[in-house]
């Protein structure tokens, strides 16, 4: 039995994960497996958690502004942990400029303000969907 | 060798977390990799933390994985989370009370959700103990929901069982009923800063000292049914000779009492370990894993060999009164050896 499994991770400083929360418990109840970090991670504390739970994408939630300086260092954290294969989606405000910019760093989804659950979903599971499985 | 095994044994952690991620699944190949890693295995000091929801399991993990590393041993978590019975899926939030542990080479968490699968959990979380075993952790810490019978079957495979209680959860004991205070090799009263706690350890003490004292070396149960094993040699006279469960008073987020916890620890571990113990002991799990892994795959096996429409014509059937369940267990059992014959 395969699930989706996929980390839910706030990094940076500020304060507010009411968002990340509802996210968290709408994949839950879409049937994924979510892993549920927390506050303030850095970009190390989420690469290191995307290694040991082998997580299918990682989900950041950034409302702060500071995603051009964050999804690069996370990127980075990633790639060093051999996780250059795992997609990033991002939820937050994100301006349609960075958007393009965030494709180089393997970000797959941006979900503004407004976006329904069931398009999130949708998103993720193509995402998963379409990545190459690592295999044995 | 399968290259996954292989890359494990030198140590790639990537690898380590793709074979967890295998097992979970029960893939194929799995099992190759399974049987690869077991000459690897059996060296890990298994430590098992069952409890209530809301004493502080986690913080716990994370206190005494700290301790643990300060000693210089390595250290993996397992932490299971249970699935939602209606959506499939789960919230795994372990980590969030293991923060203090992120950037350590020598620390591995893993979240798994129970995926509500019928004793395939256990086999499941004994795998991926196996697996953490042969990466050469030297502890493997696994913490589980203390709610249903599942649990109880984890904790059980490990060597060392701690079941952890909290003051103030309404009836002092009421988590801690007979089952699962049977199970503890160690009790926790952990939050002892605050009021109570003297309270939920007397309470603890007393139920204890109720209890029989029972050398686990001798008696098992295995699913309600009480399994006797070969006796030693020589016949247990002194009662020193049994690990009587202590209570330990712990306060997790500020580390007090887990030096003491783990000494304790560090005792019941150097009590099974002698030697004509630790092989009975062992024994008595590889007997247990094996009768679980045999339902399971005879029920797997008898349930692909099933015609389509007879689970859902018996179900009709016992449910208009025309046979019990036992009648139609025996229905398709004999119809499972008219097929073989």
């Amino acid at each position: 039995m395969t699930k989706v499994r996929i980390l839910i991770a706030k990094p940076g400083l500020d304060g507010h994960d009411r968002g990340a929360k509802v996210i968290a418990r709408a994949l839950r109840d879409a049937g994924f497996e979510v892993i549920y970090t927390g506050l303030r991670q850095t970009p190390e504390m989420i690469a290191e958690a995307a290694l040991q739970e082998d997580v299918d994408v990682v989900g950041l939630s950034i409302l702060s502004g500071a995603h051009m300086a964050l999804v690069p260092r996370i990127r980075e954290a990633m790639n060093e942990n051999e996780l250059a294969d795992v997609p990033i989606i991002i939820g937050g405000i994100i301006p349609d400029d960075d958007k393009v910019k965030l494709e180089a760093y393997g970000v797959r989804g941006v979900y503004g303000p407004g976006t329904s659950i069931d398009e999130i979903v949708t998103s993720i599971n193509g995402i998963v969907g379409t990545t190459d499985e690592l295999g044995a | 060798m399968d290259t996954l095994a292989k890359r494990l044994l030198d140590g790639s952690r990537r690898a380590l977390a793709r074979a967890l991620t295998l097992i979970e699944n029960d893939t194929e190949n799995s099992q190759t990799i399974l049987r690869e890693l077991f000459p690897h295995t059996g060296n890990a000091q298994i430590i098992g933390m069952t409890g209530a929801p809301g004493t502080g399991k986690s913080s716990l993990v994370n206190a005494l994985a700290q301790a643990y590393r300060q000693r210089g041993k390595t250290v993996a978590i397992i932490a299971v989370d249970p699935t939602s019975p209606f959506s499939g899926g789960a919230i795994l939030g372990d980590r969030i009370r293991m923060r203090d542990l992120a950037g350590d080479k020598g620390i591995f968490i893993r979240s798994m959700a129970t995926r509500g699968s019928l004793g395939g959990l256990s086999r499941k979380t004994r795998d991926a103990i196996r697996v953490l075993d042969a990466a050469g952790f030297d502890v493997i810490l696994v913490e589980t929901v203390g709610a249903g019978q599942s649990e109880v079957d984890i904790v059980r495979t490990a060597q060392t069982t701690l079941v952890i209680e909290a003051p103030g959860l309404g009836d002092d004991v009421q988590a801690i009923k007979a089952g699962i205070l049977e199970i503890a090799d160690i009790l926790v009263v952990n939050k002892a800063d605050r009021d109570g706690a003297q309270a939920t350890e007397r309470a603890l003490k007393a139920m204890l000292d109720l209890g029989h004292p029972v050398d686990r070396t001798q008696i098992l149960d295995h699913h309600g049914q009480m399994m006797a094993l070969e006796r030693s040699p020589e016949p247990i006279d002194n009662a020193s000779e049994m690990w009587l469960t202590p209570v330990v008073r712990t306060v997790a987020t500020s580390a007090q009492g887990i030096d003491e916890l783990l000494e304790t620890i560090n005792s019941h571990q150097a009590h099974i370990r002698d030697e004509t113990r630790f092989d009975q002991l062992e024994g008595q799990r590889i007997q247990i894993e094996l009768l679980e892994r045999l339902q399971g795959d005879i029920i797997s096996r008898i349930m692909a060999n099933l015609p389509t429409d007879m689970l859902s014509e018996l179900t009709q059937r016992i449910q208009s009164r025309e046979l019990d369940p036992q009648q139609a267990v025996e229905l398709i059992i004999q119809s499972q050896e008219l097929a073989q014959s």
